[in-house]
């Protein structure tokens, strides 16, 4: 039974997109897990921006320059607050988590010596894996992999064997965005740290559905994307310890990083400036901070709580088609379901529920190593909002069964 | 028959559905009739990029004649290339480098395919035409 306490009709009445057809059938968007839809506040916001205030930041004596700064740094301060950081200048703004991860990559470029160890868990997106393979290729530091089990939980005995004093860094994420695997973070971060090793979590997929108190996890370093929490694409964070951003070197250079510039030598501005070089995506900050405002109005614990009544739900109707195995059935996990059917390509499924207007993805995930952990050429995902619905659940089983008689 | 003519042929064939579930149906069922591409064949080389799903193609020359056979992992990919090969297997490379292709729009197939699976159709077409470039380098 749905027991929230959500009003899901009025909700979905937030967000424009939701209204609309696809291939002649109402929109049943299930690929959340890619991006998740902008409510309309979030939208207002960029309109705003862009119709009445429009500038660049940190630099202008007029007013619309202030006024810009003065709404960027208001969504840093909500960002601040909402991650429980204990200093400001901690939040940088980045286009995603993507170039939070090379950001530090890049940093400790400099930092890791030769025969040094970094670990990753086998459960990462490609982003979370090409900046280390790239990092491990500069300094001959050594790329090991935590792995996992069929569920899709890390098997923690074996993490802790591959800690030792040469591990240096620990990346994990914190929700798994091919199989929803939510990991044990509280627990990587303390063991790392027990042999001086440091940590990224990267935030992407969990950001949407938990709120991770960052000061309590004692984490390094944290990343989330605006377009997994009802904000735009293009724009992110990394959270990062004071300690390691002044020791991180700058990741760009150019305008808005530096303290003075003569050719013989630039100084460096401080945090954040130190890593926000060049005109920032200024309103993709400000909607970030909307975005935050909107969840936060619909609160996060009957958001969890919602979403996990519609994976319950959506679970067991799945699991009711004959043949369907669904990969990813760790303890703990967020709505995200990965399945295939029988022997079918999961393209052939996806494309015929396109033609329906179920919106869903298909592939690898960029988690190709996932996919070869379960010999399976990729997977079909469906990955719930709490916009979504109990109807459209049924709705994709009733759309798979079709797919399933087409394509037999 | 030429090119033009199996083109207006398959056109015909899928008039007669009037929605798109047996427009599909059709093209699943003509995917078996697709003429299988031999294991040995099946080698990362003659896998065709810009898919989602694998799909295999090789071309032999019989005579003047280009043969196609082709395989994939997916049931509505190997339905496309069916009914591509249906239309060039058997023909001149010359023949096939003139092709025009737009039957696939008048089919309904472009603009009823989702845009990644447009893109691995032209990459199709794109293969097969190359297949028939190289061999027409070689009869000359």
């Amino acid at each position: 039974m749905i027991q929230t306490t959500l009003d899901i009709a009025t909700i979905r009445k937030d967000f424009p997109i939701l209204a609309r057809k696809v291939n002649g059938h109402p929109l049943v968007y299930l690929d959340n897990a890619a991006t998740s839809q902008t409510p309309k506040a979030v939208i207002d916001t960029i309109v705003d921006y862009y119709s009445r205030y429009n500038s660049n930041i940190h630099r202008g004596v007029h007013a619309l320059s202030q006024e810009a700064t003065d709404a960027y740094e208001q969504a840093r301060a909500k960002l601040q607050l909402h991650f429980n950081v204990a200093k400001i200048h901690e939040i940088i703004f980045t286009s995603g988590t993507t170039h939070s991860i090379n950001l530090v990559a890049n940093g400790f470029a400099s930092i890791l010596e030769e025969g040094d160890e970094i670990l990753v868990s086998a459960m990462e997106h490609h982003s979370n894996i090409v900046p280390w393979q790239m990092l491990s290729e500069k300094t001959g530091a050594v790329l090991r992999v935590i792995p996992m089990d069929e569920s899709g939980d890390l098997l923690m005995d074996k993490y802790e064997q591959l800690l030792n004093e040469r591990t240096k860094l620990v990346f994990c994420n914190h929700v798994s965005n091919a199989l929803g695997t939510i990991n044990p973070i509280e627990e990587i971060i303390a063991k790392a740290h027990a042999v001086g090793a440091a940590v990224l979590i990267d935030g992407a997929q969990a950001a949407a559905h938990l709120v991770a108190d960052l000061q309590a996890l004692d984490v390094d370093f944290y990343t989330a994307s605006a377009h997994k929490m009802c904000g735009p694409t293009g724009v992110g964070i990394l959270y990062g310890k004071e300690s390691w951003l002044k020791q991180l070197p700058p990741y760009q250079g150019g305008g808005e990083m530096i303290a003075e510039v003569t050719f013989e030598k630039t100084t460096y501005a401080d945090l954040p400036h130190k890593f926000e070089a060049g005109t920032p995506n200024i309103c993709g900050g400000i909607a970030f901070g909307a975005a935050l405002d909107y969840l936060q109005s619909i609160g996060f614990e009957a958001i969890a709580q919602y979403e996990d009544e519609l994976l319950n739900y959506a679970t067991e109707q799945l699991l009711k088609i004959e043949g369907l195995k669904i990969y990813g059935t760790a303890r703990h996990k967020t709505s995200v379901i990965s399945f295939n059917v029988g022997n079918l390509h999961p393209y052939d499924i996806g494309t015929i529920l396109d033609k329906l207007g179920i919106a869903v993805r298909t592939g690898h995930h960029c988690a190709q190593p996932i996919m070869d952990f379960y010999q399976i050429p990729g997977t079909i995902r469906a990955s719930f909002s709490f916009y979504n619905t109990r109807e459209e659940v049924d709705i994709l089983v009733e759309g798979i069964k079709k797919a399933v008689a087409m394509l037999s | 028959m030429k090119i033009q003519e199996i083109q207006e042929e398959i056109v015909d064939e899928f008039a007669m559905f009037d929605d798109w579930m047996q427009r599909y149906e059709y093209m699943i069922e003509l995917g078996k009739s697709l003429p299988l591409i031999d294991e040995q064949y099946k080698t990362e080389d003659n896998i065709i990029k810009g898919c989602q799903s694998k799909v295999w193609v090789h071309a032999e020359l019989e005579g003047d004649k280009l043969g196609f056979t082709a395989d994939s992992d997916a049931i509505i990919t190997k339905g496309i290339i069916a009914i591509l090969i249906r239309a060039f297997s058997g023909q001149k490379p010359q023949d096939i480098i003139d092709a025009d292709t737009g039957f696939i729009d008048e089919i309904g197939l472009k603009e009823h395919l989702s845009p990644t699976r447009a893109n691995g159709l032209v990459s199709m077409i794109k293969q097969l035409k190359l297949y028939a470039v190289a061999y027409q380098t070689q009869l000359n």
